[in-house]
């Protein structure tokens, strides 16, 4: 299963990196948009996939539970998934207002900032 | 605890004198001298009681207990004799800087400066930790570029100002690390410990290394070869400073530390050789430079380089009688080079020029500051009565000694004698000749009283100390017997008798005066010289700077691909080499291969991928990253991680419905880059891919210690009580975590507000109306 | 004013269920799946649905708080609950329980400052994502 969801994560960072290196600004925050999935799945696969069921104690078990899955990369990535919301949505209104204001929706029209003299 | 009281004394006053301004000027000199003074009487007579047992020497605060870094103090017999130095000289030098201030403009930042740097400077002499002297090392340096950039109106104060900080401070920089490498191989950070552990230093490994590290920290500090270059042009701070931080205390830090490090890190070969050339080199080249320049001030502090030098050179040699004789010489040198500076501000506020080619027969017209300078000059020369006299006297015992070799009592010699003819072309020569007949300098009048005391003070104790030296045995045989680590005793004598030391001072004399002969020949005096060093430091700023604009150019674009680009090739490296040095294989794991549905989820989304990244169409690409979304959500639910699996269908739906508002004024996509970029950016992006498939399946491998989660796993219900253990996490084990993304997606909001709800104005251009006054009329 | 009669009247029903939803699964989070960013979420959701359907004035009128301030509220709250912990000489933000409570209908109930703490995050969630959506639509 693991080899299934690998080539997944990969073809996910491909497409985003794609989009990344894309000059038109809109491709750009695609591309965030596709890299945050990626990352986040990276983080999910990271600690070992199991079907078993979620981590739900009752109370009469403690034990260690080691065929369920791993609680702590779901709990990163469940606040990664959010900020990556915040992300998506801030960047999205940076577009809106950039595009406004440059006038163009090439990104190498954005390079008047950056240069050194 | 008396002991930080008298380091803390400074500081307060520091911050008090940003006040001095209401008090009346004429009381000014005496409120600045009053707090140094109170300490210099606490550190002197608590001092004594403490070393005879009556008073407590250690104090400890913790700071990072964990990091064993503390406010250790400790009282050492050095670092009290530093200490009253820094505090007796310090109280002279603020009553006469309030003379010499007298109401300039922005006079308390210069006291409050002077103060923070007496601070500094006590708690480096006390510190018994290595970070806590580090931390002191380092402010004081800070300080010494505040004050030497005083006048920063000039860009010369400023230059030099930034000279004297990046060399020290990157002396400082290699200080520390020293220091760290010490402390890992001893395991300690207190030096009072450092000192017991005899030679496990020594025998350490990292000897070489550290011994290099610390040196380098001494050398930059107390101006040695070939550092000594920003000394001469610290001198464009007011005279009070270089009186005081550039003559009396800050120089002597590096030599101080030398001192104290010699029971840890000396009596090697690399030790002595190092130091016993270095110093002697920097003791014959600062006779030189101070020979060659005419400004009594740089004159002054080629004169400090050398005697600096001279006492590196004394540490090095290692015998008893060698630190005796530089604990002595750093006396002298404190009495009568502090004085000087004092005299050559007198002059320089008297007549408007530091010039000695145009200081002449000032003896009439300033009578008390020429017997400042005879007097002290006397001392610098090492004749009898004078503490200076001993100082040389016992260098001289030193040098002959037989484990000397016979170029060192060669150097002190040599050198000895230069400092004499110096001290005959400073200090006598614009006294004591014929005075000009241009009217400009006789309208000279002697200096006010505030200015006229203090130096002549510390050139009288040049006097008394010399006629009654044994007043001064108890401090320096308690400073003596820090750098031996042994209990020192030793009578102090002015007269021992016709020996070969004082024929050796004979021939001092004689030399130097014949010296000074050939000084006056007016080759010399007509040499506009910039030492070398001072243009090699040029040129290795101008290239570093040169470096960063030109990598700055080259990394700083302006063109996000070429971010991404140098980004990516960069981890691109890092992975694969990791990947490459992290050997063996995982086993295929197809099992999900055989599931239609699995399998069908996952075309669906690569398909969504695809379109993602291809379409023309906003639309599209929204449609295909909500359904890539939800497939994300999927794999959350199939691999038990319902919260997730929700959390992920919601932020799909909320973004998606987010993008439906605005999507019309989002621009449309365009194809702006050629069929060739995109073929190559395609190749970039799929091996980035397939970099991180590998990088996935490799991950299964590897083996990294017990795993947190079964601790939170167990931890979960018996003390957060609570039965899911991700949200678990998230509110209880690791809410700090989550407070600081709330504070995130709040500041996110913030920006998109401000963004969005103020309207766009372009702004006005000025080119197309450039007289608007014209329109009405 | 949306011309949706449909949405509209599926949105007087809607949306009241899923702002109780949401609380309730703002409660159960601590034991089964749920919590403060899904409730959150869920909140935001049901308000946006009145927002599609009945436009934003609505919302803002009906709307006891500003977004702004429900998010400023819910960071308070979050850090507020973290202070008990200081009195008792633990680290900031240390979860602090009271002992459980037996109620009627509810059941066994276990209070303490994790659960405060996930109300603050429920409300910084609603506060961001309504404040969000609010200057989009302002915008367009």
């Amino acid at each position: 299963m693991e080899t299934l969801i690998a080539i997944l994560i990969g073809t996910l960072f491909a497409g985003g990196i794609y989009c990344m290196l894309r000059r038109s600004i809109m491709k750009v925050v695609i591309g965030l948009m596709l890299l945050s999935q990626a990352a986040n799945l990276l983080v999910f696969t990271s600690g070992g996939l199991t079907a078993q069921g979620p981590v739900f104690l009752s109370s009469a078990e403690t034990g260690s539970t080691l065929a369920q899955a791993d609680p702590l990369p779901q709990a990163l990535v469940l606040t990664a998934i959010v900020i990556g919301f915040g992300v998506i949505i801030f960047s999205l209104s940076l577009l809106l207002k950039a595009h406004q204001a440059v006038g163009s929706d090439d990104i190498n029209a954005f390079n008047k900032t950056d240069q050194v003299s | 605890m008396w002991l930080v009281a008298v380091v803390i004394v400074p500081l307060v006053a520091a911050l008090g004198a940003g006040f001095i301004g209401r008090i009346p000027r004429s009381a000014r000199p005496g409120v600045l001298f009053l707090p140094a003074f109170l300490a210099w009487i606490g550190l002197l007579v608590c001092g004594i009681s403490a070393f005879q047992g009556n008073l407590p020497t250690a104090f400890s605060l913790a700071w990072f207990p964990q990091l064993e870094v503390n406010l250790d103090f400790n009282l050492t017999g050095l670092g009290w004799l530093l200490g009253l130095l820094i505090t007796g000289i310090g109280s002279l030098i603020l009553l006469y800087a309030g003379g010499y201030m007298g109401g300039a403009k922005q006079e308390a930042r210069l006291y409050a400066y002077l103060y923070l740097f007496m601070f500094a400077m006590l708690g480096l002499a006390f510190s018994d930790n290595l970070i806590l002297t580090f931390v002191f090392w380092e402010l004081t340096s800070v300080v010494s570029y505040l004050l030497i950039s005083f006048k920063h109106e000039y860009a010369e104060a400023r230059r030099n100002a930034l000279q004297g900080l990046l060399i020290t401070g990157l002396g400082g920089m290699a200080l520390m690390a020293g220091f760290i490498l010490l402390a890992s191989a001893t395991g300690t950070w207190r030096i009072s410990e450092l000192a017991l552990l005899g030679d496990q230093v020594v025998q350490h490994p990292h000897y070489i290394g550290i011994l290099t590290l610390v040196l380098l920290g001494a050398f930059t500090k107390s101006a040695q070869f070939p550092f000594h270059v920003w000394l001469p042009n610290a001198m464009s701070a007011p005279t009070p400073v270089s009186a005081y931080l550039h003559s009396a205390t800050m120089v002597k830090a590096g030599v101080f530390l030398l001192a104290l490090f010699t029971p840890i890190l000396g009596q090697t070969p690399a030790w002595t050789w190092t130091l016993s050339l270095v110093g002697g080199i920097t003791f014959l080249h600062g006779c030189i430079l101070g020979l060659l320049h005419q400004d009594l001030k740089k004159i002054l502090a080629g004169t400090t380089i050398a005697v600096l030098g001279m006492l590196v050179f004394l540490l090095g040699l290692g015998t008893d009688k060698a630190f005796h004789a530089a604990i002595l010489l750093l006396l002298a040198h404190a009495f009568y080079k502090a004085s000087l500076f004092m005299m050559a501000g007198n002059v320089d506020q008297a007549t408007g020029t530091r010039d000695l080619r145009r200081l002449q027969g000032l003896r009439r017209l300033m009578p008390w500051t020429a017997l400042t300078a005879g007097l002290a000059a006397f001392s610098k020369m090492g004749l009898p009565p004078f503490w200076g006299f001993i100082g040389k006297e016992y260098a001289y015992k030193a040098g002959l000694d037989t484990a000397v070799p016979i170029w060192g009592t060669g150097t002190l010699l040599l050198g000895s004698l230069l400092l004499f003819a110096i001290a005959v072309k400073v200090a006598i020569i614009p006294f004591w000749t014929k005075p000009a007949a241009t009217s400009a300098e006789s309208k000279v009048s002697e200096v006010k009283l505030t200015m006229r005391w203090p130096p002549l003070t510390l050139a009288m104790l040049g006097l008394l100390t010399g006629l009654a030296p044994s007043f001064l045995q108890f401090p320096v045989d308690k400073a003596v017997a820090t750098i031996t680590n042994a209990p020192f005793e030793a009578s102090i004598y002015l007269w021992q008798g016709f020996n070969l030391p004082l024929l050796l001072s004979g021939l001092t004399v004689l030399g130097g005066l014949a010296f000074f002969g050939l000084t006056r020949s007016p080759l010399l005096n007509r040499l506009a010289f910039k030492p070398l060093a001072d243009s090699i430091y040029d040129i290795c700023l101008k290239g570093v700077l040169d470096t960063a604009k030109h990598t700055t150019k080259t990394l700083q674009s302006g063109y996000l691909r070429n971010y991404l680009l140098i980004i990516l090739a960069s981890t691109f490296v890092l992975v694969f080499y990791k990947l490459y040095r992290f050997g063996g294989w995982p086993s295929l794991d197809w099992s999900g291969a055989g599931q239609p549905l699995i399998l069908g989820v996952l075309l669906l989304m690569v398909i969504a991928i695809w379109s993602a990244t291809t379409a023309h169409s906003r639309l599209v690409a929204l449609i295909s990253l909500g359904s890539l979304g939800y497939g994300v959500a999927l794999i959350f639910a199939f691999f038990g991680a319902p919260d997730l699996a929700i959390t992920q269908i919601l932020v799909e739906t909320l973004t998606v419905v987010l993008f439906a508002w605005v999507i019309a004024k989002l621009p449309d996509y365009h194809p702006l880059s050629s069929q060739r970029s995109r073929w190559i950016d395609a190749g970039i992006s799929l091996t980035a891919g397939a970099m991180l498939t590998v990088l996935v399946l490799k991950a299964q491998i590897i083996e990294l210690g017990p795993r947190i989660s079964e601790l939170m796993v167990d931890w979960s219900l018996p003390q957060a009580f609570g039965a899911n253990v991700v949200n678990v996490i998230l509110v209880d084990f690791r809410a700090l975590d989550t407070f600081g993304e709330v504070i995130v997606i709040a500041i996110a909001a913030l920006g998109v507000w401000a963004l969005l709800t103020r309207p766009y104005q372009p702004k006005p251009k000025p080119a197309s109306n450039p007289n608007p006054s014209k329109k009405e009329s | 004013m949306p011309a949706a009669p449909l949405l509209q009247i599926a949105t007087r029903y809607l949306a009241p269920i899923l702002a109780v939803l949401s609380l309730l699964v703002l409660y159960r989070g601590h034991n089964l799946p749920g919590g403060g960013f899904i409730g959150g979420l869920l909140l935001a959701a049901a308000i946006l649905l009145v927002a599609i359907a009945e436009g934003w004035d609505v919302v803002n009128k009906k709307l006891p708080v500003d977004p702004l301030t429900l998010l400023t509220l819910g960071l308070g709250i979050a850090l507020l609950s973290g202070l008990p912990s200081l009195f008792f000489g633990q680290p900031y933000l240390t979860g602090q329980w009271l002992p459980g409570l037996e109620l009627p209908i509810i059941g066994k109930v276990k209070l303490g400052t994790p659960i405060v703490f996930d109300l603050g995050v429920y409300f910084a969630v609603t506060g961001f994502t309504l404040k969000c959506a609010n200057a989009f639509a302002e915008e367009s």
